[in-house]
Parts: C-alpha cells; sequence; structure tokens
C-alpha cells in the first residue's frame, strides 16, 4: 500500500482545484456570512454537476464510487479554500450510513444523494463533546412504530437539509433513524456559528417514526453509524490538512511581503524555523490522513487509522491558524483580512464528530496503554 | 505486478525460514547485538557470522544495490516486503554500517564504476567498516568551513588536520573525509571528498568520551598523510556536492530512529511494562508520542516511496528534524515512567537516553535542518 497518490487522484484534484478556485474561493464563505446565510444551493449543484455527491454511492445508484481516498483529495481542496457545503454530511456520512444497509429504500436515496436531490444533517451529538455512545434521545415503541423525544446539539447543515440522520435510544440499543426535517414534532433552533457554517439544536418531541424510518436493525444502529462517523471523521481530517495548507500558503506568502526593519519578516530566523516546524508538522498529518483514505478503500478495520487522521489533523490545524493570526500581526485580528476564517473553521472542525482528546483515547486504547 | 510480489513474499519467507539461524531471531535491537562488520570485527557467535555471510551471499545485506556491487537488484517494493519478513520473525539485521547507509549512495550516484567495484562489494559482505569524517573543532554546523586540507603531490594528496565526532573511528577500517583542496576560493567550492586507508601512516584517533559514559565518538588527526588522489570521490573543489548528497541519506537514516525502536513495539505497551501504574500525565505524553510517532511512521515510508522516482533533497531535513525530536521524547518518556528505577546506570536505561541526545545535533542540528526547511524548501529569503 503507497501512500503516494494515484494518477486519478492527481488529476481529480487539479480539477476540483481548477473549479474551486473560480466557483468558491475563500471570498465565497465570506459573501455567504456577510448576506446571513450558511448555504448556497447553486454551488450545491454545480458540486452535484461534478459527480462529487457521489463518491461514494455506487455506480448502480448513480453514483461515481470513487472511495474514500478521493472523498479525502476533494474535502482536502475544498478545505484550501474553506468551501461551505453539505459535502461530508450527505455525500460522505449519509452515503456511508445508508451503503451499509441493503435494503431498496437505502439504495433509492444513495441515488437521490449522487443526483444532489436529497441533503443530511447529522444528528448524533447531545452535550458540548461528541459522544456518541452517551446517547439519551429516546425512541418508545408507539404501536407499529416508535416516538422520539430528546434535544440533538451541534446538529451539522440543519439549516437547509431536508432529512437528518438521528441516533435514538431503544430498549436494548441504539437505533438509526432516518428522518425527513420537516416531520411533526421536529423543531430546529439554528445557531450563528463562529465559522459561518450551518449547524444547530434539534428537539424532537415526540416525533412518530415507523420501521420504514430505521436504517439497519432497531438496537443495532452503531453498526450503521460507526463506519459512516469514521468515513466523516477522515474525510474531515482531510478538510483539516486542506485548511492548515490554506492557512499555511498565506502566511508565507505573508513572510515574503511583509517588510518591518527594512526587510521581509520572512528573513528572521525566529518565523522562519517557526513555519519551517509548521511546515513539518503538516507533511506528517497529511501522511495519517492518506493512510486513513486508503485502509477505509481497503476495507480494514480503519478506527486507529481514522482516529490517528483525526487527532492529528486537530492539532496540526489548530498550530496552523495560531502560526497564521500570529505571523500576521495585527492585520491578522481584522475581519479584513481572510486569516481569521480559517482560525474560526479550524475550531468548529476541531470539536465536530470528536476532538483530539476524544480519539487520542482511542488510539491509546488500541495501542495498549 | 501484485502476483510477483506474492510470489516473491513467499520465497522470501522460504529461504529466510531456511537460513536465518534461531539465535538471530530474537528481535535484539540493542546496541550490543548490532554487526557492524569490518577487518577487526569479533563475531559474537558463530551465528552472527553465518546470518552475515548467507544475507551478504543473497545480496541482502543491502537488497537495493546493483547485484554487480553486492546488491540483488530489489525494488522499493520487494525490498519493503523483506524488510517485513524479517520483522516478522524477529530476525536482526545482518549487518549495519555508516558504508551501507552513507558512503554506499553516495558512491553509486558520484562514483566511478572502478570505484564502485572496488568498494561497494566489501561494505556489502560487511568486510570494511568505514567512519565519517566531516565536522571539525572548527566545522560544526558550518560544515563548509572545513580546514583540514589536502595539498597535491602528483599523484597523491598531502593531508593534516583534524576531524572530530568521527563516529567509531577507532573501530574503522577507512574513512570518507571532507578537505579542502582550494583554500582561495569560496568555502563551498574549495572542498574535495576523499577515502583514506586508516592504517595510513600519520593517521591517529582518540575517543571521547561522552555523558553516556561511552566513547563511540572519536577525535582524528591527519599528520602529513599521503593518500592517491584516484581515492577522491567526483571532481576536484566539487566535494560539497557528494558532501550534501550524502548529508541527505545520513539524515533519512538518523530519521528512522523514532520507527524501528523498541522492535517497533507500540509505546504504551513498552511503558506498561516498565510500570503497572502509569501516572496519568505520562500516559497523555506517552499519547501524544505515539500518536506522533505512527504518522512519523506513515511519513517515512511515503518519502521512501517518493524517493523511488524523485530525489527528496532538502525535504529530507524534515523527515531528520521531526525524527530526532520524536526520538529524545520517546526515550524521556521511557525515563520518566520508570522514575528512580532508571537513575542508576545499572539500571541500563540512562545510556540509551543520554544518547538520543545526539540525535537532533549529529548529520546537521535540529535547528540547522529547520533553516535548510525555511530556505530551501519554502523558499524564505536569507
Amino acid at each position: 500500500m503507497s501512500l503516494l497518490p494515484t494518477d486519478d487522484e492527481v488529476m481529480l484534484a487539479d480539477a476540483a482545484r481548477g473549479f474551486l478556485d473560480a466557483a468558491a474561493p475563500i471570498g465565497h464563505l465570506r459573501g455567504l456570512r456577510d448576506s446571513g446565510t450558511t448555504h448556497d444551493p447553486a454551488l450545491w449543484t454545480e458540486i452535484c454537476t461534478m459527480g462529487w455527491a457521489g463518491v461514494l454511492v455506487p455506480e448502480a445508484q448513480g453514483g461515481s464510487d470513487m472511495g474514500h481516498a478521493a472523498a479525502g483529495v476533494l474535502a482536502r481542496e475544498m478545505g484550501k479554500t474553506l468551501v461551505s457545503s453539505p459535502f461530508l454530511s450527505t455525500a460522505v456520512i449519509a452515503a456511508t450510513a445508508l451503503r451499509k444497509v441493503a435494503d431498496y429504500r437505502a439504495q433509492e436515496a444513495l441515488g437521490r444523494i449522487a443526483r444532489g436531490e436529497v441533503t443530511y444533517a447529522i444528528a448524533v451529538d447531545e452535550g458540548p463533546k461528541h459522544a456518541p455512545e452517551a446517547t439519551e434521545l429516546h425512541a418508545k415503541p408507539d404501536g407499529n412504530g416508535f416516538r422520539l423525544t430528546g434535544t440533538k446539539r451541534f446538529v451539522v447543515d440543519a439549516g437547509f437539509a431536508d432529512r437528518a440522520l438521528v441516533l435514538a435510544r431503544t430498549g436494548a440499543g441504539m437505533t438509526l433513524f432516518d428522518l425527513p426535517l420537516d416531520r411533526d414534532g421536529m423543531t430546529l433552533a439554528s445557531k450563528s456559528m463562529i465559522d459561518a457554517r450551518d449547524a444547530g439544536d434539534l428537539y424532537l418531541d415526540g416525533v412518530i417514526a415507523t420501521g420504514d424510518d430505521i436504517l439497519g436493525q432497531v438496537d443495532d444502529g452503531m453498526t450503521v453509524l460507526t463506519p459512516a462517523l469514521q468515513a466523516g471523521q477522515a474525510a474531515l481530517a482531510a478538510e483539516m490538512i486542506g485548511l492548515a495548507a490554506g492557512a499555511f500558503a498565506k502566511t508565507v506568502g505573508y513572510l515574503q511581503d511583509r517588510k518591518q526593519f527594512g526587510v521581509p519578516i520572512g528573513a528572521f530566523q525566529s518565523l522562519q524555523h517557526r513555519a519551517a516546524h509548521l511546515w513539518s508538522e503538516t507533511e506528517i498529518t497529511l501522511s495519517a490522513i492518506l493512510n486513513a483514505g486508503r485502509i477505509l478503500d481497503n476495507g480494514e478495520d480503519a478506527t486507529l487509522a481514522v482516529s490517528l487522521a483525526k487527532a492529528r489533523a486537530s492539532k496540526t490545524a489548530e498550530l496552523a491558524v495560531q502560526e497564521g493570526v500570529q505571523m500576521h500581526g495585527g492585520i491578522g485580528m481584522t475581519d479584513a483580512h481572510d486569516i481569521g476564517f480559517f482560525m474560526k473553521r479550524a475550531r468548529v472542525a476541531a470539536e465536530w464528530l470528536g476532538d483530539y482528546s476524544y480519539h487520542a483515547e482511542i488510539v491509546a486504547r488500541l495501542r495498549g496503554f | 505486478m501484485e502476483h510477483d510480489l506474492e510470489t516473491f513474499r513467499a520465497e522470501t519467507r522460504v529461504w529466510l525460514e531456511a537460513n536465518c539461524p534461531p539465535e538471530m531471531r530474537d528481535s535484539a535491537q540493542g546496541e550490543d547485538t548490532i554487526c557492524w562488520g569490518g577487518k577487526n570485527w569479533a563475531f559474537t557467535s558463530e551465528a552472527q557470522k553465518t546470518w552475515l555471510d548467507r544475507m551478504a551471499a543473497k545480496g541482502w545485506t543491502v537488497p537495493t544495490w546493483p547485484q554487480e556491487y553486492g546488491g540483488a537488484d530489489l525494488n522499493r517494493a520487494q525490498d519493503k516486503i523483506l524488510t517485513e519478513e524479517l520483522q516478522d520473525m524477529g530476525a536482526r539485521l545482518p549487518l549495519q554500517s555508516f558504508g551501507i547507509w552513507m558512503l554506499g549512495p553516495a558512491l553509486l550516484h558520484f562514483g566511478t564504476h572502478e570505484q564502485k567495484l572496488q568498494y561497494l562489494p566489501p561494505i556489502a559482505r560487511g568486510e570494511i567498516r568505514w567512519c565519517q569524517g566531516y565536522s571539525e573543532p572548527g566545522a560544526g554546523s558550518d560544515l563548509a568551513s572545513v580546514q583540514t586540507r589536502a595539498e597535491i603531490d602528483g599523484d597523491m594528496y598531502v593531508v593534516n588536520g583534524q576531524k572530530v565526532w568521527t563516529s567509531y573511528a577507532d573501530k574503522a577500517d577507512w574513512i570518507f573525509a571532507l578537505v579542502r583542496t582550494d583554500r582561495e576560493a569560496p568555502k563551498h567550492k574549495g572542498i574535495s571528498f576523499v577515502l583514506i586507508d586508516m592504517t595510513t601512516p600519520g593517521v591517529t584517533t582518540r575517543p571521547i568520551r561522552l555523558i553516556s559514559g561511552q566513547s563511540p565518538f572519536c577525535e582524528t588527526f591527519f599528520d602529513n598523510v599521503r593518500t592517491p588522489r584516484a581515492q577522491r570521490v567526483g571532481e576536484e573543489n566539487r566535494g560539497w556536492d557528494v558532501a550534501k548528497y550524502l548529508l541527505n541519506h545520513e539524515r533519512e537514516m538518523i530519521s528512522g530512529g523514532g520507527q524501528g525502536l523498541l522492535g517497533g513495539r507500540p509505546l504504551g505497551a513498552v511503558l506498561s511494562e516498565i510500570s503497572d501504574d502509569l501516572d496519568p500525565t505520562i500516559r497523555a505524553e506517552a499519547t501524544a508520542c505515539e500518536i506522533d510517532t505512527l504518522a512519523m511512521a506513515m511519513t517515512l515510508d511515503r518519502y521512501k516511496d517518493q524517493a523511488e522516482t524523485t530525489e527528496i533533497g532538502d525535504a529530507s531535513a524534515m523527515l531528520k528534524y521531526a525524527g530526532t525530536e520524536l526520538n529524545k521524547r520517546r526515550y524521556e518518556l521511557m525515563m520518566k515512567a520508570k522514575g528512580a528505577d532508571a537513575l542508576a546506570w545499572e539500571d541500563g536505561e540512562a545510556e540509551g537516553w543520554l544518547r538520543t541526545k545526539a540525535n537532533s545535533i549529529e548529520g546537521g542540528t535540529s535547528e540547522v535542518m529547520l533553516s535548510i526547511i525555511s530556505r530551501r524548501v519554502l523558499g524564505l529569503p536569507g
């Protein structure tokens, strides 16, 4: 297994970069933020036209089925310019979950994802930290179905998505529901997130669900959700290394351009060494991210590889944005400069789907600590 | 291709099973288990000699070198498989040496066909042990300011000067050295890369006692040492090119410490053997270290794959910087985990711990590595 990009991956990255530089440079996110919206349906439609929404959808359902490494390539390129889209929640997490379910409804849903006809939000967490196992929202048997009551927090993309994957506690375990967000009893409290992306709290008050709304088996939702979350964590880590690369490129550019004491500040050794250290960290983290994509595609148990990638990505992105703002000096503190957008997205992305500590603990346990 | 590799793996396993002596399958990693080779080498066991001879005959002490120079012409994929199979059976490396890691790659790149034929096969067979004559008392990080001079006298050089940190010079048969052949030229343009037999009259060595109590490093003195000009590698006064190329390979080699260390075992497993009740702070630090080690191992692998088609060049400074800093962290953690039980020399931890402190100095300091990255990889001014 080699971590070097294949020819296809190089071409995919080039094509993605070309498209995104035109359609979604950082100014695009700024524009959304300034207009008070979190989602650009036209951009998502274009992304779907490129076939990216079907990156993990089988060809039989109209997808391109390029795999997780390819999804990582796309997420990384999107991260470089902080592209706001439901790619991770819909094309990666929901698609992976649906793929684990072999039934006809799931296949149809996959086709709709690939065609850009449906978007998903991910409703798993209930507290300030990622903890699927701490789910308290419950689904009580009611007639032929269930009634769901409880609160989900940090529900990414819920402000515009059509449906949500909702994890609920049931009799002897947890069950994963696939529900439309406009079903009776659901209320969304959108939040104005620091990264200008979409997230909010979702309240469920006796929401009625039937067996048709369940992905996988009752009480066994994690069998479907765990691989989906892992795919999402790997792709989010890829987005974060893209984000780190984007912030780093800006920072190195500034070190070369900005003059003080009559010389470019990049001539100062204290800044050179910090920039070199940061570059080293991004190179090392990139390996963990490429590895996670390969392991997922090989169908091996990806728990260690994914947690390693997300842990490293969270740390490296944090370092990249801290150094980015500091090395930009005063201008880096202004809203007019883009580096702050990287800092804010890095903070949100570090928390989503498990922070450094969450994934470090998984690595520790798997490595015999 | 995949099929060929699986066949290669199967054949390799069969051959190793048949040829690796049982005593050489103990997963040992310590300094005292290494076979360095050389004219004065005293094999620690008959098995060590048998293992070296068999592997050398197969070309597997230097698997990727051309067959005519003692290697086996393995490609990167085959080389990986051989390494994996050796690790799987817990086999020791049959031979380790500066000839393999440093001089060999430089000779393969810059040497004449005759030089390759003369010097490479004895390295591959473990017959000649080499040491490195780079640093001087006045030329550490500023390596290109070496002052050891070689004056031309017909077909010979007459060498005078002093080298320092020449690892194992007291045990080596030959030295590859940077000498000044033009004192008027700018410092990078007056250096030549020469090979000198350590038994030549005028060469003396003196071991340096280090903080670890050991003396792996030496001072080496040249007093009117006459050595043939034909033993120069590359052009006269162009030795800096050879020196840099070799340094990149040296840096890759040193950076491997974080991966090969402890037999590639997880740090957590090592620490829990040392202490059954791991302090939470140490556990957290060790977890971070383990995460970084795993990612570093993947990075080394990725760069080695890359090197198949493109020279890694100055980016090897990153591998050296990150790998050695990581190695120091690992040893610090082992010391902390063991606490007072690691503070006596007889506890056996301190020597290795102190040795790692040189990792981020030898072969170019971490600070020099960061400067190389910033100027040559990132293109920052200076």
